[in-house]
């Protein structure tokens, strides 16, 4: 973010080689500047909320637990047998009386529970959706899911309580962040190329924090690229799915155009039976309901997953008619949801264990330092200018 | 590395990003192995995403004062 007059920089150390180069990158190096500076200037706001709320969400399953969000199942004996799912989705109507169900979800980590998703209308307002935790083995309600002071976090993080419009926006930020991380790169080398790495003075405050800026910034360029462009790919996920409804679903509903919505919905275990024997060594990530936002208004979609770290995320799905529950298609998901389906938990961090979690926060705490030293340096810069600028003074160098 | 302590004269592609260069493969590597493994590449994640991290602290630990 140390920009300076660039153009002026010429070296006495090195003589008229140096100078040449300096001469013929000065050009080059001032534009990556102002690339740099606008970039992550325009950005800086929204990405500090990013990180901050970001840095919670890391823990948030943890946190949730703790606060009493994240139910949990009764114990029992094993080999207990599992409560029909149609007798689960009865309970959740009963519980929430004039809502319909939009979603019923399998716990990947909590084989115990099922999460049924209601909401007034089918295609309802995403925010109006309620969660709640269900006990697989009796049928029992166990609590509202994702609610308390982390749902806060997560609307900031996700969309600002913006809605799509907001979501987008951060999408943008998350983009411009991008780019001040590739120009960060580029001018790396101007700004560093006289000193070590993980170089760390304290002549100055200026000083130490343009050194922890460029250290900081180097030692998170990867994780921050990743992290950064997985969050902007699922920025798009609304985009994403839409294109999959026009496309490929509309492909696979096809015979079913024109049709009426469903008046009595076919049995779920049923359902969800042929599903299974559709897509043989899979299980059950989770059931739409005919009308929401990922099937068709006269099918069910049953999205099966895989057992391992990367098959879980690779969705399957599965379309079921609506009022039979006889099988209509199933396809693998488009290439695009597919790498938006394994870049989620890229973004999230929450793949590997706590050890990962803890390395993600502290990363994330270092990108906090880069974003707020940048904008330290930057204002420097400028007040320095203007005096500089009165003083007649040379400006701060690249190559310092 | 008490030569490392001095500024540098001469730089070259390798000197400025070979080290930066160095830790984001490591850490690439890092973030898809515990998305591909969950026995020893959640381990490998861990070391391989914990090093720039550890290596920052050593760095702050030595330093230059004054």
């Amino acid at each position: 973010m140390v920009t300076g007059a660039a153009s002026r920089r010429v070296s006495p150390t090195n003589g008229s080689a140096d100078a040449r180069e300096a001469a013929l990158k000065a050009r080059t190096v001032r534009i990556w500047s102002v690339v740099h500076t606008w970039s992550s200037l325009i950005s800086t706001l929204f990405l500090l909320l990013l990180c901050i709320t970001g840095l919670p969400l890391i823990f948030h399953h943890e946190i949730d637990e703790l606060l009493g969000y994240d139910p949990k199942p009764e114990i029992v004996q094993p080999g207990t047998a599992k409560r029909s799912i149609d007798e689960i989705a009865r309970t959740a109507l009963a519980h929430d009386p004039g809502r319909v169900l939009q979603y019923i979800l399998w716990d990947k980590d909590e084989p115990g529970t099922i999460i049924a998703f209601t909401n007034s209308k089918v295609d309802g307002d995403p925010d109006a959706t309620t969660l709640r935790a269900y006990d697989a083995h009796t049928a029992k309600p166990l609590g509202s899911v994702g609610g308390g002071p982390m749902l806060i976090f997560l609307k900031l993080h996700v969309d600002m309580f913006a809605g799509q419009p907001g979501k987008l926006f951060l999408g943008a930020m998350g983009f411009l962040f991008l780019i001040a991380i590739i120009s960060g790169v580029v001018l790396y080398w101007p700004f560093t190329r006289r000193l070590s790495f993980g170089t760390l003075r304290d002549k100055s405050r200026r000083i130490a924090w343009f050194d922890w800026h460029n250290l900081l910034g180097a030692i998170t360029i990867a994780w921050a690229l990743v992290v950064g462009a997985t969050g902007v790919i699922n920025t798009l996920a609304e985009v994403m799915l839409n294109q999959w409804k026009a496309n490929e679903l509309a492909d696979m509903v096809k015979p079913y155009a024109g049709k009426p919505p469903p008046v009595h919905l076919a049995s779920l275990d049923t359902t969800l039976d042929k599903a299974r024997k559709t897509a043989p060594g899979m299980n059950v990530s989770f059931v739409a309901f005919p009308g929401t936002p990922f099937t068709s208004s006269h099918h069910f979609a049953v999205f099966m997953r895989g057992d391992t770290p990367l098959t879980s995320r690779l969705l399957k799905p599965v379309l079921l008619d609506g009022e039979t529950g006889e099988v209509s298609d199933a396809r693998d998901l488009p290439v695009y949801l597919k790498a938006l389906l394994v870049s989620q938990p890229l973004h999230f961090g929450d793949y590997g264990g706590m050890p990962l979690k803890i390395i993600w926060a502290l990363l994330d705490v270092m990108t906090i330092v880069v974003i707020g030293s940048g904008l330290y340096l930057w204002i420097v810069k400028r007040r320095k200018h203007r005096s500089h600028a009165i003083a007649g003074q040379p400006l701060l160098q690249p190559s310092e | 590395m008490t030569a490392a302590r001095k500024p540098r004269t001469s730089a070259s592609w390798r000197t400025v990003y070979g080290g930066p260069l160095l830790l984001g493969v490591l850490s690439i590597a890092g973030l898809l192995s515990a998305l591909f493994s969950e026995g020893a590449g959640r381990y490998f994640s861990w070391l391989a995403l914990g090093a720039p991290v550890a290596l920052t602290a050593w760095f702050f630990a030595r330093r230059r004062r004054g």
